[in-house]
């Protein structure tokens, strides 16, 4: 439980000096569902501080691996560990108590919540005060509730939410849900941050924006992140490693760089004899930039 | 805590309408089938808002409410039968004895399952059923030697006192003994899914019915005559009493529904994945809202028991379990106010108004009356009579919008524009 209660200053000091060990470690992770295996045999180490990108055609995985992660579904074998603590068996709540939460792919708000209890629900774990104080609403309810409440309507205004607050969460545009969501899952002060698909159904200006925000909440929040995600511009754009699977297996990793000229990625996303015609296309580009 | 215009005219007119009541009771202006009535409808708000707690603000669909309802009325009824009738207070004492050992065995239970990390919900449910059976036997034997000492105490009370005392402990051990069994009933069953939820609570509503139609024999209450109805019970619950009882579950309703306890419950309703992943224990949860809907339900049983003077398991058959839940629906899902009015309306209304209306032999009507507006209202509003409506006190308060202060806030909120300028 202590590390649940850790503040973020002191996480920060933790980190440098565990830099050497990772985060999050993923073993032989495999998951069936009936015949089917949607995770086979997953690996992945995540360090302090990184930003990592977990990409793949659909159907490929990943969000499996996220749910594996939050403890939504329970692993068929391997193991989880986050902080040296293995994560299989737990509930899900009591994982991200530990500090990892999560955005869903389909943005999963308190619908008809206003924008401000959305983000005070993610202080419920560390309320501050029993079942007796809110039925009396005493003084350690009121000190408490106060406190709490500036506390998420400070949080809001780094999301640029706060002229919001009482707006109702299902009213609000798409880019500002998705914002939200976001602000929601950083309210439960994680130290590992898990984005499924941030900018799905994002226009360009939008994804612009969204890739300013995440380098904007890493470096304010000191986090480490495993991103999921479709838009080739913002996984390259951001991201300094990618794993790349496919049919639940890991086909690839490296730097944005290595994954671009990858083979096995070109044939996974485009089909066989992809390779050849994207060798063709970039000799045609050097010839145009030659000459 | 500031008390501002609205709060304060809320509770004149609510507490203006109470009194009113009374004055005009107590003048004998109302007579006492209209007083009757609304003492019913005061019960089934109370009944209802319990309800409301588990489906309108924690989504679990239940028709268990009604069961509990009866157990409520049931147990209360036998203290106070025992206290007038048989002039001893062995109901008080045994009951008082077996429901607090057994809360203790609850609570004690939940620290050892806890720290049994990963078992099964089923053997945690057996170890409850163990623990709660050895606390229930020992409680009843201390209640038993317990018995000639409360009852000389009692008797050098004036009757008139000792009576609404042991009233008024009656109605809350009802209600305590209904929150105790739906802890029980809610462990196993609330890890279901809301569809299948709502089957189990209907099954748990017939087989309390089926268990008062055999209480002489089965369960050896000879007193409560089985199927042959209860007689015999004190009338005292008076306006004063249900109205007291309103009030109280009204404001603890509200004052935990704007805490960050009544969020978290909301929050099961709205998205039980998102909760979980925001380190909600959904489970906690349930637990709560269930368990404290279920004392309510008790609560009430035990006030409408005194109303009348007579309970008859055909007052719970199941199919009266969907009276609260058409309340709840109609007044509203997650709305206090619109609870509390329904509940009232369905009592002046399908009971009174109706009654009186329809000539002789036509009360039959009042269930094709009844269920034709009901399907009115499902096609024109859905949302329930009032939506989304509360009246001012029971409104959540929205803080003041938030001002950046200091520099460091300001600086923060202009980087911010900055960075999310795109939409």
């Amino acid at each position: 439980m202590s590390t649940v209660t850790s503040a973020p200053s002191t996480s920060a000091t933790i980190r440098d000096a565990s830099a050497e060990r990772p985060l999050l470690e993923i073993q032989g992770l495999t998951k069936e569902f009936g015949g089917l295996k949607a995770v086979n045999n997953f690996d992945i180490s995540i360090y302090p501080g990184e930003l990592v990108g977990l990409i793949g055609p659909n159907g490929a995985g990943k969000t499996t691996v996220f749910n594996l992660i939050t403890g939504i579904y329970t692993a068929t074998s391997g193991s989880i560990r986050y902080k040296g603590i293995e994560l299989i068996g737990l509930q899900p709540h009591e994982i991200t108590r530990l500090g990892i939460a999560r955005t869903f792919q389909n943005i999963r708000l308190f619908p008809n919540l206003t924008v401000l209890d959305n983000v005070r629900i993610a202080y419920h774990t560390h309320a501050g005060y029993g079942i007796f104080d809110a039925f009396t609403h005493n003084h350690r309810y009121q000190k408490a509730e106060k406190e709490l409440t500036e506390r998420a309507q400070e949080f809001l205004s780094v999301f640029n939410l706060h002229t919001r607050q009482g707006e109702i969460a299902k009213n609000l545009p798409y880019g500002e849900q998705r914002r939200l969501e976001i602000a929601r899952a950083l309210a439960a002060s994680p130290e590992l941050l898990l984005l499924d698909e941030p900018a799905a159904g994002m226009n360009p200006k939008e994804v612009a924006s969204l890739m300013d925000l995440i380098h904007f909440i890493r470096e304010r929040f000191n986090l480490t992140i495993l991103l999921i995600e479709h838009q080739m511009r913002v996984v390259m754009g951001i991201c300094e490693r990618i794993t790349v699977m496919d049919f639940g297996e890991v086909i690839a990793r490296g730097t944005p760089q290595e994954i671009q000229n990858n083979e096995k990625v070109i044939e996974a996303y485009l089909g066989r004899g992809a390779t050849a015609l994207s060798q063709k296309l970039q000799e045609k580009r050097g010839y145009a930039t030659g000459s | 805590m500031r008390i501002d215009r609205h709060t304060l005219g809320f509770w004149v007119v609510l507490l203006g309408l109470i009194i009113l009541v009374q004055v005009l009771v107590s003048l004998g202006i109302l007579s006492p089938f209209w007083e009757t009535l609304l003492k019913i409808g005061a019960v089934m708000a109370i009944v209802s808002l319990g309800l409301n707690l588990i489906y309108g603000f924690n989504g679990q669909f239940s028709l268990g409410q009604w069961g509990f309802y009866a157990i409520g009325a049931y147990a209360a009824a036998d203290v106070t039968y025992r206290w007038t009738q048989m002039n001893n207070a062995s109901g008080l004492t045994v009951l008082f004895a077996a429901v607090a050992l057994v809360g203790v065995a609850f609570f004690l239970t939940a620290k050892l399952v806890a720290r049994l990390r990963g078992i099964d919900p089923l053997s945690a449910f057996a170890l409850y059923i163990v623990a709660t059976l050895i606390a229930a036997v020992i409680g009843v034997q201390i209640g038993i030697a317990l018995i000639a000492p409360v009852t000389q105490l009692l008797a050098t009370l004036p009757p008139g006192l000792a009576l609404q005392i042991v009233y008024l402990i009656a109605v809350l051990l009802g209600g305590c003994l209904a929150a105790e069994v739906s802890y029980l009933f809610g462990l196993p069953v609330l890890t279901l899914g809301s569809d299948y939820f709502g089957i189990a609570t209907l099954g748990f509503t017939i087989i309390v019915k089926v268990l008062l139609d055999n209480s002489d024999t089965l369960l050896g209450f000879e007193e409560m005559k089985g199927a042959r109805g209860m007689v015999g019970i004190p009338k005292t619950t008076s306006w004063f009493w249900v109205a007291l009882f309103l009030v109280i579950v009204i404001v603890l309703l509200r004052n935990l529904l704007h805490s960050s306890h009544g969020r978290a419950i909301v929050s099961v309703r709205e998205d039980e994945i998102a909760a979980k992943a925001m380190g909600i224990d959904v489970g906690q949860q349930k637990t709560l809202a269930f368990v404290l809907g279920s004392l309510f339900a008790g609560l009430a049983g035990g006030l409408y028991a005194h109303i009348n003077g007579f309970l008859h398991p055909n007052t719970f058959n199941f199919i009266r379990s969907f009276d609260p839940m058409i309340i709840v629906v109609f007044g509203g899902l997650g709305s206090v106010s619109g609870t509390i009015i329904a509940a009232f309306t369905w009592a002046l209304v399908l009971e009174g108004f109706l009654r009186i209306l329809l000539p002789t032999g036509f009360e039959t009507w009042r269930f094709v009356v009844y269920p034709l507006f009901l399907l009115v209202m499902m096609l024109l509003r859905p949302q329930g009579l009032f939506g989304g409506f509360e009246f001012p006190y029971l409104r959540p308060v929205l803080p003041r919008p938030y001002v950046p202060e200091t520099e460091e806030q300001v600086a923060l909120v202009h980087a911010v524009e900055e960075a999310t300028e795109g939409d």
